[in-house]
């Protein structure tokens, strides 16, 4: 088991014809995932990458019975391509594109509502479920099948404890970051959630960051409904206030989203904290008592 | 990216946003005749930074004669204005905005950002204006109020009233005052805003809503889609290595330590960051060279990097996943060489690659100190700094 994403999971490559779309699509079919088609207006009847390509998702989904999206389409055209993947009928959209500006994101997140539809991201690595499927640009290498569920707002950063999980053994159910923008579509609670019910996740680590108050949210989620362990990072304690810190959330604005205040939250819940990056994959191990 | 406040205000004046009637100078000469043409008998001058607290720090002066008026500008233009948000360098003041003094009955404060808890566009307002909204949000929560915006319903009658009753405003206010931040929120979408603050905003003597002061920041993303605004960018109030790693589509943000970092990814980078603070030393900055980050943008921000007088040492930290180890191992060989480190540089690499790139840095024969990990990276750094 694992959550979101398995060997059964249908994609469609929604820009698999741009550079960006075309280099990850590929790393992801050598990985063994299914992509079943690619998407870009006016490309549609072209091959690309031994899949068929069309011009609408609705056609793309009709044809090939795809669950799944996943978006490398540049920032100004993004918000348009979520919304059709959703309407289209997928039940996930990973969206893996920067720099969306934050008012189509406004407007995307309202229109979801309609949707019996998930989004991952935007501006994020992507899901992976290691062995079974990589969504994303993630570096699949240094996944190992097995027991932690990861779930980050960063990227490298979300690398880090998949590394560390990997070279003490104890393995990944599934990966996935929920990305660096302000607006976006799942967070910590809805991972938090799936982690929880899935038989084959034996553990959590969460990595945060400074900006917003989604990780004082999941702490109070974690203390009413999560009993499998979480350990927690907060990256950003040295940040400066009103600073963007690279993410466009990444700041803290009106004396809120300080790394200090997360932690504090977190510690509260009962959540294992750990202040170094470098901890996350052995204090779970601590816990896990193996 | 953020406006200055006369920006701020021929954008509200389009809008049909009500401001006092200014005109921006550049010279003592500019700004006595900017008072004439604006008449009467009471002027404030305002210097424009790009950081609040202005008025703290001597930068809003009010002026009864043109003398005075030529005083305050003389005074303003040319320095560097030091409030408690613009750093302690302070801000160059260039530019002085010459507006007509206003007779203020109440100060209000409002504001508009998107509220991330529901991901939709945000009205804040206080009758605490002029203050310091923090800090009246920390104290006394019960004084602010707030309204979301569905995008599809857009802005409601009964959610202006809910702002202008919590604001105490009397029955011409409340309609002046729903004209008002519809007006605002037009704005605020249509110029892709990320913060809209109006502090204060007063009601007149004459028992009119006005805007006093104006700030806008403008969403970073969406300028590909707002020429007219780029336009209004002012360069001379950004950090000049912030400005230099932008144009190399390097991520920086200096900071008072002597420790120097490069990483890839905004995450990894202010987990970095922590670390060498956690083993007990100052970052010197935020850098994120990104995820697709080549041999000359590493040798690019290793350039910025040392521009920085107070670096004393270098971290290298890079997490290779689409990057590979050896690409960037070859970038730090070339900026060493090249740049003339003088320095002590600590790498650490992991990832794509990585022996390769190890290899590389221990056969080039430079001084350069590997790290194993993470922690291991941080304690060499630190250690290297004494």
């Amino acid at each position: 088991m694992s959550i979101l994403v398995n060997k059964d999971s249908k994609i469609i490559s929604q820009g698999i014809t741009g550079n960006q779309g075309s280099f990850h699509t590929e790393q992801c079919i050598e990985y063994g995932t299914q992509v079943v088609a690619g998407c870009t207006p006016g490309r549609g009847g072209e091959e690309c990458l031994g899949v068929p390509v069309f011009n609408t998702m609705r056609a793309a989904v009709a044809e090939t019975g795809a669950d799944v999206s996943m978006i490398y389409v540049p920032a100004p055209f993004a918000a348009d391509a979520i919304l059709e993947a959703a309407e289209s009928g997928v039940k996930l959209v990973v969206c893996i594109t920067e720099g969306i500006p934050v008012m189509d994101m406004v407007r995307v997140k309202s229109a979801l509502r309609d949707h019996d539809c998930c989004l991952i991201g935007p501006n994020c690595p992507g899901i992976i479920t290691p062995d079974e499927c990589k969504i994303g640009i993630m570096p699949g290498f240094i996944h190992k099948k097995g027991r932690i569920g990861i779930v980050s707002r960063s990227g490298t950063l979300t690398y880090e404890a998949v590394y560390q999980t990997t070279q003490n053994g104890l393995g990944q159910s599934t990966c996935l970051g929920i990305g660096g923008d302000p607006v976006r579509g799942m967070n910590f609670i809805d991972c938090l959630e799936l982690f929880e019910a899935d038989p084959d996740t034996d553990g959590v680590l969460m990595v945060g960051e400074i900006g917003g108050t989604d990780e004082e949210s999941a702490a109070e989620f974690i203390e009413a409904n999560v009993s499998k362990p979480v350990v927690a990072y907060i990256a950003g304690v040295t940040a400066p206030p009103g600073k963007r810190m690279g993410h466009a959330g990444a700041i803290i604005a009106g004396g809120k989203g300080t790394a200090a205040a997360k932690f504090a939250a977190l510690d509260g819940a009962g959540v294992t904290t750990v202040r170094s990056p470098a901890e996350l994959g052995s204090k779970m191990q601590e816990i896990l008592g193996d | 990216m953020n406006l200055h406040e006369y920006q701020s205000k021929r954008l509200f004046a389009r809008y049909g946003i009500p401001v006092p009637r200014g005109i921006p100078a550049e010279t003592s000469d500019a700004a006595v005749a900017a008072a004439e043409e604006l008449g009467g008998d009471l002027w404030v001058v305002k210097a424009q930074v790009h950081a609040g607290g202005r008025g703290k720090a001597g930068g809003v002066k009010l002026a009864r004669n043109l003398d005075e008026v030529r005083q305050h500008a003389e005074g303003m233009l040319g320095i560097q204005l030091v409030t408690h948000q613009s750093g302690p360098e302070g801000l160059p003041v260039n530019v002085v905005y010459v507006e007509e003094g206003s007779s203020i009955d109440r100060e209000l404060y409002l504001s508009m950002l998107v509220d991330r808890e529901v991901s939709r566009v945000a009205f804040i307002a206080s009758a605490a204006g002029g203050m310091d909204i923090e800090k009246v949000a920390a104290e006394t929560p019960e004084k602010i109020f707030s309204v979301a915006i569905a995008p599809d319903a857009g802005l409601q009658d009964y959610q202006a009233r809910q702002l202008a009753f919590g604001l105490g405003l009397d029955k011409k206010q409340i309609r002046q005052f729903g004209d008002l931040i519809k007006r605002l929120y037009k704005l605020y979408q249509e110029c892709d805003a990320s913060l809209v603050e109006v502090n204060p905003l007063i009601t007149t003597a004459d028992g009119d809503v006005m805007a006093l002061d104006a700030k806008i920041n403008i969403d970073g993303s969406a300028l590909y889609r707002q020429p007219e605004l780029v336009e209004m960018r002012d360069p001379s109030q950004e950090d000049d290595r912030e400005r230099e790693a932008a144009a190399h589509d390097l991520n920086y943000v200096s900071l008072d330590g002597d420790i120097a970092c490069m990483v890839n990814g905004a995450g990894l980078a202010m987990a970095t960051m922590d670390l060498i603070k956690l083993h007990g030393g100052e970052p010197a900055n935020f850098l994120d060279v990104g995820g697709g980050a080549t041999s000359e943008r590493v040798a690019e921000a290793f350039k910025l990097i040392l521009t920085n007088q107070n670096v004393s040492a270098i971290l290298v930290n890079i997490f290779g996943g689409i990057v590979r180890c050896d690409l960037i191992a070859q970038g730090i060989i070339t900026a060493v060489k090249d740049v003339g480190v003088q320095v002590p540089v600590v790498v650490r690499l992991e990832g794509t690659n990585v022996r390769k790139g190890r290899e590389l840095l221990k056969d080039s024969g430079l001084d350069i100190i590997a790290a194993r990990d993470l922690t291991d990276a941080a304690q060499k750094v630190v250690a290297a700094v004494g």
